[in-house]
């Protein structure tokens, strides 16, 4: 879907981005990230022409992008970015319209557009529809500025650090609507962040950036089990590297079907790391597990904790 | 002990309620039984002598008493919006009591056959009335209406004034008198004065705007064009227009076909304009200044044209602080075309200069007054355009 070739960008003297070669497959959920001045931001804006690249080849669906109008290419890709960006002087609903707008659709199938994605992101559209930005919580602003991203249905999502200003708990449910939505959707997702958790709890594949430079790229399980180098595991955070790996696996991937517990059912959706923070509460080697409806299917053991991800 | 309250303030002196109100009702009864209220002249050139308020009135004006005491009262009450409401009519009926005892006392005194004699608004009403007018203004402030609400209430004050006017009331009045002797001058003047500040709008507007954009976009031009434009606005006016007539009398030599002239409307506009430039610029530019960034910057991601941006996004935005530069600039401007007159270019400002010149205090009242009640007009007009574009915002 997006190729980028051994792209290059400097200001001035400053190579912000240096030689990245990264190929993009239609419905992935790439993440970039990196410290701060890593040029992941940049690589971002570079792929919808925020950011002109001086070096290299940016190809979308196999052409090169300076090949379209930078209005055309920006309106094919969702753009949100941190501060939301909403536009203080219009409606929740004009503002989700804008690109549906700019691409002249008729208002019924704009007005009904809209209605959807209030829907899809869990706002009342009676209620929400006709508020003014001002009128939100931040968490709700954010709402509204995915939906927007997302009115046109376009062929992919870019989002600069969407969820950088708001407070954990309204950012955890949010990149749970958001995770939701890419599953349903399937759709293709570049997104940039600086939190690490993010990264791992959303990403289909991890692009870590340093000073313009790919790093290691790979599943957040390759990452965190085979980091490339010292950089890559400090990043992801040395002492807590195996809570992270725990936290990637579901109860129902270690569960020994059919086993005996004592004890309260856990869910088989549960994340292995929050089972051993359970195991520890409870000062137990077992654990029952039972499945969506309630019925126990078999138990999950500590020491199966240990063993290697699949 | 009201004077020890009002020093005190604070819970001790929980009767006393409006110490705004007791303020503003206190320097109005200095000014009423300390300065003259009316000045009466055998005619128009001699200065006259002074009338008391204390003088004039008589048990036969008791009815002004009502509102008087209604004005005392409202400050020992407990506040209530109908406190503030009795505080708005009152002053209001005193205001005009007072206008129609003027008139009245003027009629009097020039009797029922044309007179050479002339009654004059002295020291004491112009105070008094100015006071009443910040009551009611306090008091429709507290009531907490909004801004149409409230213009439309400041209008309702000024109402009966307007029906003494047109009812023949005040017409023995010097001003008044000025008024008749001078009707056409009068509307003439009021029309060109229009005309000067009209004139001087456009070519600000058409100038200012562009060149507010174009330093919202860079920092080196801004710095260097708001130098200039402070440095014109540091020349005093009557500098400027002298200035300009040099070179507009040269280039009227040069093309002679053209109806250019060293005086008159050509440089009183020009000079106007390049007053009025700083605030246009300066509205234009820190109006599309303080767009949020974020709104832009998403704007071009979703893909918008520069244009778009600039049309659907920035301007908008920017509008509230572009329409107050030009409330800001439009009141300069009705105020400054008075000097104008010197340089021959008319309006109310040759009223004033005239009256000046004979010494007739009545004659520049009448250049002035119209000048204050059309900037007033004006900057509530765009008052209530400005907070009708900010609708949804906070």
């Amino acid at each position: 879907m997006i190729e980028l070739q051994a792209v290059g960008k400097a200001f001035g003297t400053t190579q912000a981005v240096d030689e990245v070669s990264l190929t993009i497959e239609r419905g992935e959920f790439v993440v970039l990230i990196g410290p701060s001045g890593s040029g992941k931001s940049t690589l971002l804006k570079m792929i919808n022409r925020l950011v002109e690249h001086d070096r290299g080849k940016i190809l979308f669906k196999g052409e090169e992008i300076r090949s379209f109008r930078p209005e055309d290419i920006r309106r094919r890709m969702g753009y949100a970015i941190q501060s939301t960006g909403l536009f203080p002087h219009w409606s929740v609903a004009r503002n989700i319209a804008t690109v549906p707008e700019l691409l002249g659709w008729p208002a019924a199938r704009i007005a009904a557009r809209v209605d959807e994605l209030l829907a899809l992101l869990g706002l009342d559209p009676q209620a929400y529809r006709g508020r003014y930005p001002h009128q939100l919580s931040g968490g709700q602003q954010q709402r509204v500025g995915v939906a927007r991203a997302l009115a046109a249905d376009p062929e992919a999502l870019l989002m600069d650090e969407p969820f950088g200003a708001l407070d954990p708990i309204t950012r955890q449910t949010l990149q749970g609507e958001l995770a939701r939505i890419h599953r349903a959707s399937g759709k293709t997702i570049v997104l940039v962040t600086h939190d690490i958790d993010e990264a791992l709890r959303l990403a289909t594949r991890i692009v870590l950036l340093d000073h313009g430079r790919i790093v290691q790229a790979g599943t957040p399980a390759q990452l965190l089990a085979q980091p490339a180098n010292d950089f890559v595991s400090d990043f992801i955070g040395r002492s807590d590297l195996g809570l992270k790996l725990l936290g990637l696996q579901t109860v129902a991937e270690r569960v020994r079907a059919g086993e005996p517990a004592e004890g309260a059912a856990i869910a088989a959706t549960m994340s292995l790391r929050e089972a051993l923070s359970l195991f520890v509460e409870r000062h137990v080697e077992r654990l029952p597990v039972a499945d969506a409806q309630g019925r126990v299917v078999g138990a999950l053991h500590f020491a199966d904790l240990l063993a290697r991800p699949p | 002990m009201a004077a020890l309250a009002l020093t005190q303030g604070g819970p001790g002196a929980a009767w006393f309620h409006n110490r705004v109100l007791a303020a503003l009702l206190v320097a109005a009864l200095c000014a009423a039984l300390g300065l003259a209220f009316l000045s009466v002249a055998p005619n128009r050139l001699v200065s006259g002598t002074g009338l008391g308020l204390r003088e004039l009135l008589s048990p036969a004006h008791a009815l002004l008493g009502l509102p008087f005491a209604g004005l005392v009262v409202a400050i020992f009450v407990r506040p209530s919006r109908a406190v503030h409401a009795t505080v708005v009519v009152s002053a209001a009926l005193l205001l005009a009591g007072l206008v129609w005892l003027a008139g009245a006392e003027a009629a009097r005194h020039s009797g029922a056959l044309p007179t050479l004699t002339r009654v004059s608004l002295g020291g004491g009403f112009w105070a008094v009335a100015l006071l009443l007018w910040l009551m009611a203004a306090d008091a429709l402030q507290r009531l907490g209406l909004s801004l149409a609400q409230r213009t439309l209430a400041h209008v309702a004050v000024l109402l009966p004034l307007f029906l003494l006017l047109g009812a023949g009331a005040l017409d023995q009045l010097s001003l008044l008198k000025e008024y008749a002797n001078r009707d056409d001058v009068f509307r003439a003047a009021g029309l060109r004065h229009v005309q000067i500040v009209a004139a001087t709008l456009l070519p600000s507007l058409l100038i200012g705007v562009p060149l507010g954009v174009a330093a919202s976009r860079s920092e080196r031009l801004a710095t260097t064009l708001f130098a200039a434009l402070n440095v014109i606005q540091t020349v005093p006016s009557i500098a400027l227009f002298a200035l300009l007539i040099a070179p507009l009398s040269g280039l009227a030599a040069a093309l002679p076909g053209w109806g250019i002239r060293g005086i008159g409307l050509l440089p009183a506009v020009i000079a106007l304009t390049l007053y009025a430039l700083l605030p246009i610029v300066h509205g234009t530019a820190s109006g599309l200044r303080q767009v949020p960034v974020a709104a832009v910057a998403a704007a071009t991601g979703m893909g918008m044209t520069a244009r778009q941006v600039f049309w659907r996004v920035e301007v908008p935005l920017a509008l509230p602080v572009l329409l107050s530069g030009l409330r800001v600039t439009t009141v300069q401007v009705i105020g400054l075309a008075v000097v104008a007159a010197l340089i021959g270019a008319g309006g109310f400002g040759a009223l004033v200069f005239q009256g000046l010149a004979s010494s007739a205090l009545d004659l520049v009242m009448l250049g002035v007054l119209p000048v204050v009640a059309l900037a007033i007009v004006v900057d509530a007009g765009l008052a209530l355009a400005t907070a009708a574009l900010e609708g949804p915002q906070p």
